[in-house]
């Protein structure tokens, strides 16, 4: 993460600069002893603007529009700003599992309901929602080879917002080969579903006619109904180390501890209570554990070839939810000329269940004291396959990037208490598309 | 007592030698021509870093490594 200032500025560093030049000019700021890339330094701002879809099949859709723009203050500060806008429409999985039989919820606002089909994953259309972020940075010298970064995140939607702030200092060493930096962030997130947040296990009351008048529906709901509002706290803490090994080739080694506390848990989500033959008796809310410690370990390699550049990282992340992850993430660009380029990217996911995770309860055992059917904390494999193409538009540089996400529940490691329920598909697939246009004034 | 005598020694050596070998990585700042590309930048694509920790952190149980893992959203 400690080359990151580096990277800011050399995007300045236009595409089309002849390679003696940059070489000659480089040498002759060594020479001199000072930054190799202080001669870029211009008090102009740089912006950069991205716009994204993304589409699962019959499920959630999402546009998002990121704005990004930086400006150097001098020769070792600058500010940046980043301004993301998105908007979530369509149907996400509520945990409860399908059944030979249309199926009836309550929306999470208490005020409606919708019917779900027979054999079909049910989904939860309620969600649209819109949501603004906005991240400020500043980043200055502190002493000679030594430079710190301050930062705030903000982000607000109809029922969650979150701010958080974070700081970082990194220290270069031998030469500017190696750095390592060292970075904390604190956070507070704060939940106001819709409905207010519903008790751990609580059924699900659903207006099949049964009740009365209005009234007495409304009293029966509210009894399931907690707080209006509840809290997450995160503190975290990166350490980092930057290499660079020869003149082709550097690599970056991260390690990673946050720890979060409060409403962990999803206030949307349910699970099925099931009797011996697979038929759903009832639905209660989930319920997680009220704190989540992970630890990360990160590596990238990053290599220049002669006409091409690789990179591959590799990530293990573990957490005291007995959730253990692996993620492979490469790209490769092919430079086709001095301003076009070609670059496939795979990334492969694995992780395995959180100890709660269960797609169902059984009726004729005991409520667990936490219990999630939430497919993202499930036993799962996912991959992610792309292009992207990089050109030059009205003179300025635009990327198009094109990808396939598709995730996997490992079924053979699920935890079912029931054998053969009536042969149900108990697990969503996601499959997604990814577009995205990038364009850099 | 003497397992742990062994396992400090080789610890001890591991990082004295990591420690070295860092010092002879490395290229001199003239050397730096491909290092210098905006392309060979440790973060070079920062604006399709933050939509994918937004889309993974929205789908999958992990978030973090290479960056700070903070929420900021209750993503559906």
């Amino acid at each position: 993460m400690q080359l990151i200032n580096q990277s800011k500025t050399d995007q300045k560093i236009k595409p089309n600069k002849k390679y003696i030049a940059e070489k000659l000019a480089l040498a002759a700021t060594g020479l001199l002893g000072g930054s190799v890339y202080a001669q870029e330094t211009e008090a102009e701002w740089d912006f950069s603007a991205s716009i994204l879809t993304y589409a699962e099949t019959d499920r959630v859709s999402a546009a998002e529009i990121i704005i990004v723009g930086d400006k150097d203050y001098s020769d070792t500060s600058k500010f940046s700003f980043k301004v993301i806008l998105d908007s979530l429409t369509g149907a996400s999985a509520n945990g409860a599992i399908e059944q030979n039989t249309p199926q009836t919820f309550t929306r999470p606002s208490g005020k409606d309901n919708f019917v779900t089909n027979a054999n079909s994953t049910p989904l939860d259309d309620t969600f649209k929602d819109t949501r603004g972020q906005i991240n400020l940075a500043w980043t200055d010298s502190l002493m000679e080879d030594t430079r710190y970064t301050i930062g705030t995140n903000l982000s607000k939607e109809f029922d969650y917002h979150s701010i958080s702030f974070s700081g970082e200092i990194a220290r270069d060493f031998n030469q500017k080969n190696s750095t390592l930096s060292a970075g904390l962030s604190f956070g507070s997130d704060q939940y106001n579903p819709h409905g207010k947040i519903p008790v751990a296990f609580s059924s699900m009351v659903i207006d099949e006619g049964q009740f009365a008048s209005q009234n007495e529906f409304n009293t029966a709901f509210n009894a399931t109904r907690g707080d209006s509002s509840d809290t997450i706290t995160t503190a975290e803490l990166l350490l980092g180390w930057t290499q660079i090994v020869n003149r082709r080739m550097l690599m970056q080694f991260n390690y990673g501890f946050a720890d979060s506390s409060g409403y962990l848990t999803d206030p949307f989500k349910v699970l099925s209570v099931v009797d011996n033959n697979g038929i759903t008796q009832d639905l209660v809310y989930e319920n997680r554990p009220d704190s989540r410690t992970q630890y990360t370990v990160f590596g990238l390699v990053k290599y220049h070839l002669d006409e091409s550049i690789f990179d591959i990282s590799y990530r293990y992340l573990t957490d005291d939810w007995d959730i253990q992850s692996h993620t492979i993430n490469t790209h490769w660009r092919f430079f086709i000329n001095e301003t076009n380029f070609l670059e496939p990217h795979y990334r492969f996911y694995q992780q395995s269940a959180a100890e709660f995770y269960q797609p169902f309860i059984s009726q004729a055992g005991t409520i667990p004291n936490y219990a999630s059917a939430d497919y993202r904390v499930g036993d799962m494999t996912a991959y992610t396959i792309g292009v992207k193409y990089g050109f030059q538009m009205f003179g300025d540089r635009a990327e198009v990037r094109l990808e396939y996400y598709k995730q996997t529940p490992n079924e053979a490691n699920q935890p079912v208490g029931i054998e053969n329920l009536n042969g149900l598909e108990l697990y969503p697939k996601v499959d997604a598309i990814i577009f995205q246009v990038n364009y850099f004034l | 007592m003497l397992q742990r005598q062994v396992v400090r020694k080789i610890l001890i050596g591991s990082i004295a030698a990591i420690l070295s070998g860092c010092s002879s990585m490395g290229v001199d700042p003239w050397d730096r021509d491909l290092l210098a590309k905006p392309e060979m930048a440790i973060n070079s694509s920062p604006l399709d870093q933050a939509v994918d920790d937004h889309i993974y952190f929205s789908k999958e149980a992990s978030s973090g490594g290479r960056s700070f893992a903070g929420g900021g959203c209750g993503c559906n």
